[in-house]
């Protein structure tokens, strides 16, 4: 397995390295949808140069990294396209090599549950095969590495691609089951942007199904466990914070890089929901929608854990797709990140039901982005409603995309246990309804 | 006794090289006394108490407040002896007793405006800066920390009859007598380019300065075009400028004079003027040595026996100059997500170079990036030696980049800086939306190379017009030069559609709930098809008939 993903390391390098080198990269880098204010690299650029002036970054609204960011480049500002061609990289080795660990283990549960004759007769042309499995982890790689999303990503030297690179070897960790490796890892994601807070409930439920931990809420030992993670994740946050204070001297960094994300004060226009909507808010309501929006994408943690107790995998996967969409400042890079997991579903494409739609209108929507900003920004001959309309179309595609994963999911697993060839009362053929 | 106060009055008329007229009034009182002592000041003889009591009320150590119409043309007019910016400019200090700045600040636009008849009311956090270097002291006075300095322009401000009557009201003479009786507002607004000013600030009483005095200047300066009253013929008399001629001075003026620019022509080749006057005068102003004719209105003389003045100029040939430093801006770049401002200094020395500060304030929607700027001499960069930046606030305040930039001789300095515009929250728009959003001018301060020694002693006696900016070297003068103001179109949202918006993007949330709900709360079940309707209504009968059903 090893030169196949050096084969295609190497093509994602070239790739890269070439359009660095030509005239795209500039275009690339002033993309709407491919950068926001938060992920710029001319802000970072900007926030360094007003360092070198004396004058605290935080002190304007340009810059709104956190200062750790401000450290790195600190030292690698001349090294930046290696840097972030290095954190796609360390992604999708760490992508690939945590897909692999979770076949193994998905296919020894699946073993174990043969043996023990868990499965109905008729449903063997579900079970998974090795055969089958083998490239998944290759799959992956490649469609993190050669996603147009990821490549324009880091053409524009997006810290998108840093947070990325974060998460993706905090989902190693967690496979492995290094419980303190994980907590750090997520503890730096969500000090880079807040929102990967809700995966602690996925690792939590990973990592006790792995140490064979019940989830009782009456147990000593999860709440123990719980306590541990809780402790390492919280005190490693702290730490962070602590380092970032020392670094610059002062806590100005809290409201310009936390206060930014939450109250949205930016309305630069973006592939998400959030710009246009607070651009024609009723000032009177502001608060309550920001209120009512940012809860959004917290509030699915409890249900979603809840029905996936059992498949913390699968929970992660959808925890990071309802981050990307409704986060404040989404980009393309977000996006690529949580569609690279979908090979590892592939096995569940044939319980898909809208995924010929969904990825017409992806397609589509992706060539229409550009072309209705030139329209807007530089023509003058639309407006800003064209813009929105396909903001609007794309996020709805996205959602039906990831509810689409979610009912083919979870209707596998209904056929594991109840049968695949169903047959009502009277012996005819069934359709199966959620009700 | 009573404190002494002081009146006088002067008018200035320059012709300039392009044909038009160039008219300076200026109207100074003196006053010593003390405003900031315990006990009020209650008899106001020539100075109004309007402002008197703005000064004391607000702890003001100088004010300097201006509304022009119209945009100086440094090429074809020259320097003009009191610059100012299109719009409205306020810049005051307050004295070091003063606690809360800000909230002094905003008490005194305000008052300001009512004074003035003007909307200073739109001065607020998002358009006032602090400078640090730009704008020091004009009058005397040993406090230089910049806490107690602010500056703030209205680059949109029109100036109508309305700010003109409120201004006259404030001289001791009011309309009435002197040379105010010139300032009839259907002639006045009805030209190129119309300043009206009030500076006040402490000077000395004498060499040593032992006793300090207050001084307010009320300036008004006005170009007539050439072409604008229809004649064509390059002739110029009061009557034609203002419809009206003089009869009488200021009763209460010490001093009311009119000075007749005839530098460039002594002996009278290029034009002539009538009634023709014996007075000479000479006088240091803008680091050139300029002869001018005078007309002493408190002389009985001058009036002649018609009893009334009316000056004469009468062209005949014409010529051209160039101003040593001047100054254009503008706005580059296409589309409505990013942009470039572009300012070039021109240093027509030809010799001496000389340091320039340049003040810009840039409204916050306007985000400025720093590492963008770049300032290029003759082709190669020139890097200031002193720079000092306050990136703007969101809604509170805007940018201020001040930079002392050396100009080499005869050459253009640009100065470039990018910047991305920001889309607002609807409500944050102008009615006008698509007419565009103003961006203040830059503010060019420097010390010019004078061609003759200036004359340091600021208590001798002097016209108005040369005495305003305080001299402190003999080879150079102090020079503020305004680059026209700019105007930027930001990205707008579609304003008649809030509620849609409101409701289209709660559907896209509501679709995401929706879908995921349905997925968490229900499960899978097999489905039992509903019979059709015909079987349904035999179903019913068959109930009621006591029969199973089908």
């Amino acid at each position: 397995m090893a030169a196949p993903l050096t084969l295609l390391l190497l093509v994602a390098v070239t790739v890269r390295a070439a359009l660095y080198r030509s005239s795209l990269a500039d275009l690339i880098s002033e993309r709407v949808e491919v950068v926001s204010p938060l992920t710029a690299w001319k802000r970072v650029v900007e926030g360094l140069a007003l360092l070198d002036l004396g004058v605290s970054p935080y002190s304007g609204d340009v810059f709104h990294e956190t200062p750790l960011i401000i450290y790195l480049f600190h030292f690698l500002v001349d090294y930046a396209e290696i840097t972030f061609m290095l954190a796609d990289v360390i992604t999708a080795v760490a992508l690939y090599l945590s897909v692999k660990d979770y076949n193994k283990q998905v296919f020894r549960k699946q073993k174990y549950a043969l043996e023990a004759d868990r499965y109905p007769l008729d449903c063997l042309e579900l079970i998974r095969s090795p055969k089958e499995m083998q490239y998944i982890p290759l799959k992956v790689a490649m469609f993190y590495l050669l996603n147009p999303f990821t490549i324009l990503s880091c053409v524009a030297k997006s810290t998108c691609g840093l947070n990325n690179a974060v998460i993706a070897l905090f989902v190693l960790s967690t496979i492995k089951g290094n419980v303190l490796l994980s907590a750090i890892f997520l503890s730096l994601a969500t000090y880079q942007s807040i929102y990967p807070l809700t995966l602690c409930a996925a690792a939590l439920l990973y990592l006790l199904q792995r140490q064979y931990i019940p989830v009782n809420l009456r147990r000593f030992s999860f709440w123990w466990f719980v306590a541990q993670y809780a402790f390492m994740y919280l005190g490693s946050l702290f730490v962070i914070v602590g380092l970032s204070f020392f670094l610059l001297g002062s806590w100005d960094f809290l409201p310009s890089v936390y206060g930014f994300i939450l109250s949205v004060p930016d309305l630069t226009p973006n592939i998400g929901l959030f710009w246009y909507f607070f651009a024609e808010m009723f000032e009177h309501f502001r608060l309550f929608f920001l209120c009512v929006f940012q809860i959004n994408v917290f509030f699915y943690t409890v249900p979603l854990s809840i029905k996936l107790k059992e498949h913390p995998v699968f929970l992660i996967f959808m925890q990071l797709a309802v981050i990307s969409i409704f986060k404040s400042y989404p980009t393309v890079g977000d996006i690529a990140l949580y569609m690279a997991f979908l090979p590892v579903w592939s096995h569940l494409h044939r319980f898909l039901r809208n995924i010929f739609l969904v990825s017409c209108v992806l397609l589509a929507c992706s060539a229409l982005f550009p072309v209705l900003w030139h329209l807007w920004i530089y023509a003058g001959s639309a407006n800003s409603n064209f813009y929105y309309a396909i903001t609007l179309l794309f996020n709805v595609a996205q959602i039906l995309l990831v509810s689409d994963y979610f009912y083919a999911f979870l209707r596998r697993e209904h056929h594991l246990s109840h049968g695949l060839y169903l047959k009502r009362k009277d012996g005819s053929e069934a359709t199966l309804v959620l009700k | 006794g009573c404190p002494k106060d002081d009146f006088q009055e002067e008018l200035v008329i320059r012709p300039l090289h392009s044909g038009d007229i160039y008219a300076s009034f200026q109207f100074r009182t003196l006053w010593e006394t003390d405003f900031m002592r315990g006990n009020k000041v209650s008899h106001y003889r020539l100075f109004p108490k309007s402002l008197g009591q703005v000064i004391s009320k607000f702890s003001v150590r100088e004010l300097h407040i201006s509304f022009t119409q119209g945009y100086w043309r440094t090429m074809q007019w020259g320097q003009p002896f009191l610059p100012s910016p299109p719009g409205a400019e306020l810049w005051v200090w307050f004295q070091d007793s003063v606690t809360d700045v800000d909230g002094t600040w905003k008490e005194l636009t305000n008052v300001l405006s009512g004074i003035f008849c003007a909307s200073l009311n739109f001065i607020d956090s998002t358009n006032t800066v602090q400078p640090s270097a730009s704008f020091k002291p004009l009058g005397i006075g040993n406090v230089t920390d910049h806490r107690f300095l602010r500056y703030a322009t209205l680059p949109r401000e029109i100036v109508c009859t309305e700010n003109l009557t409120p201004w006259k009201k404030l001289l001791p003479c009011g309309s009435k007598a002197g040379l105010a009786v010139l300032l009839k507002s259907e002639k006045l607004f009805h030209s190129s380019f119309h300043s009206q000013a009030v500076h006040i600030r402490p000077v000395c009483q004498d060499w040593q300065c032992k006793t300090t005095s207050w001084e307010l200047r009320q300036t008004l300066n006005v170009v007539f075009d050439l072409h604008t009253p229809g004649q064509g013929k390059l002739e110029w008399s009061l009557f034609k400028m203002f419809s009206r001629t003089l009869t009488e001075a200021c009763p209460l003026a010490s001093s009311s004079k009119i000075y007749i620019d005839i530098t460039d022509d002594p002996q009278g080749e290029q034009f002539e003027v009538s009634p023709a006057t014996h007075l000479l005068s000479q006088a240091m102003v803008l680091g050139d040595r300029r002869t001018f004719s005078v007309y002493d209105l408190t002389q009985q003389i001058t009036f002649g026996t018609v009893r009334s003045l009316n000056l004469l100029i009468r062209w005949k040939s014409r010529d051209m100059l160039r101003p040593l430093l001047h100054a254009e801006r503008y706005v580059a770049g296409y589309g409505l997500q990013t942009g470039e401002i572009h300012t070039l200094m021109y240093n027509n020395h030809p010799y001496r170079s000389f340091p320039v500060l340049l003040l810009d304030s840039v409204p916050w929607y306007l985000r400025l990036y720093i590492h963008t700027l770049t300032v290029t001499s003759k082709g190669k960069d020139n890097k200031p030696s002193y720079i000092h930046y306050q990136p703007s606030k969101d809604r509170v305040r805007p940018h201020l980049l001040e930079m002392l930039v050396q100009l080499p001789p005869n050459s253009v300095t640009e100065v470039t800086v990018q910047f991305e515009r920001a889309l607002l929250k609807w409500t944050e728009y102008t009615p006008d939306p698509n007419h565009g959003f103003y961006v203040g001018s830059s503010v060019i301060s420097s010390l010019v190379p004078s061609i003759v020694a200036m004359d340091t002693n600021s208590t001798r006696e002097q016209p108005l017009f040369s005495s305003f900016f305080p001299c402190k070297e003999e080879s150079s003068y102090f020079m503020r030069v305004y680059t026209e103001p700019l105007l930027v179109n930001l990205p707008t949202p579609d304003f008649s559609m809030p509620y849609n918006v409101i409701c289209l993007t709660c559907t896209v949330v509501a679709v995401g709930y929706g879908s995921l709900y349905n997925l968490l709360t229900r499960s899978f079940q097999i489905e039992e098809p509903s019979p059709g309707l015909a079987k349904r209504i035999a179903n019913i009968i068959r109930k009621m008939r006591g029969v199973p059903p089908l």
